[in-house]
């Protein structure tokens, strides 16, 4: 016997998703997924923006690797909350996960979370985590075809993050040729060029995240 | 992995809720924008389902090609090499492609 079904897989991931939206945004917090491939500079971009605002918001910073808490101890250094969510294998971060995380946070007093996803360009892309807004970032060295090799990311992702400019004259890499590619894709995304290690291009990045808060916090 | 897991478990509850003795097929339906690899979930679920009234059931895949719509003349197009613009020059919303679901299964 055939039962039909059209029974969505990600359906209890999304339901749990809906449900941390709502508590985020009753609590006038700004949630960002960050997203990247290891090594494109995640961590180093968090403190960045941790240290830009830092003395404006209260920020908390939820960790995903699948094993130990080396980044979680470098962010806490900066003095924030961070809680560190180790998959144990997983290649992404879900919604339950995120959901395990909230009786650690003092939500009435938080502003921003960043959600550091676990570094892979493919899964994370998938999983909703109920946060505000999906930003990917690429670094110079991976090479400007990516988008090309991994859509999803970069069609879900209101923002792009082009790290490593510094390196922009060791490479071949086309900033017009990346910028063509992700527009096609997605027309709509917000693109910062930056150098968390110089800091070149921080400041546009902060003042655009500040205007969203600020709106966001008014909404 | 974890969507195998979300795949099982969803096949069993219906299975069990439906008195059945065994599960025979599972068919899904898989975007092409979805990073699902068929062969992986097929094997993955043949390894999870053992001792389960899963066990041996047939994993049928079906991909739902990617389309999008244009939002301002309204044309329907099929994605081909991931260009989502429209003759008349705009960004096309995704209408289609990023499905992931059971459809059907088959029980005894």
């Amino acid at each position: 016997m055939e039962i039909k079904l059209q029974q969505n897989i990600l359906a209890s991931n999304n339901k749990i998703a809906a449900d941390l939206r709502k508590i985020f945004e009753d609590k006038g917090i700004y949630v960002i997924n960050l997203m990247a491939s290891p090594g494109a500079g995640k961590t180093s971009f968090i403190l960045q923006t941790i240290e830009n605002l830092k003395n404006d918001l209260n920020i908390a910073v939820i960790e995903g690797d699948i094993a130990s808490k080396v980044d979680a101890e470098k962010v806490r250094e900066h003095g924030v909350t961070t809680i560190q969510i180790n998959t144990g294998g997983a290649c992404h971060l879900d919604a339950n996960m995120i959901r395990g995380t909230l009786g650690f946070l003092n939500l009435d007093e938080t502003d921003l979370i960043i959600i550091e996803n676990v570094g892979n360009l493919v899964c994370p892309a998938e999983f909703d985590l109920g946060e505000t807004v999906k930003m990917v970032i690429l670094s110079v060295p991976e090479g400007d075809d990516k988008p090309l090799k991994y859509p999803r990311i970069f069609i879900e992702s209101e923002v792009l993050v082009l790290n490593k400019i510094d390196l922009l004259d060791y490479t071949d890499f086309d900033i017009n040729r990346l910028k063509g590619t992700v527009n096609n894709l997605n027309p709509d995304i917000n693109i910062f060029e930056i150098s968390c290690k110089s800091a070149d291009g921080i400041d546009s990045w902060i003042s655009w995240l500040k205007d969203k808060i600020r709106k966001h916090l008014k909404s | 992995m974890a969507i195998t897991e979300s795949i099982l478990s969803i096949v069993l509850a219906e299975a069990e809720k439906r008195d059945a003795t065994r599960v025979k097929t599972v068919k899904i339906e898989v975007g092409e924008l979805t990073n699902i690899v068929g062969d992986c979930v097929k094997f993955y679920f043949e390894l999870m389902s053992k001792d389960t009234l899963a066990s041996g059931a047939e994993v049928e895949i079906a991909e739902v090609p990617l389309q999008a719509k244009c939002p301002l003349c309204g044309k329907v197009k099929r994605v081909e090499n991931l260009d989502f613009i429209c003759e008349c020059g705009t960004g096309m919303k995704i209408i289609a492609g990023k499905e992931l679901a059971i459809s059907a299964i088959e029980i005894e």
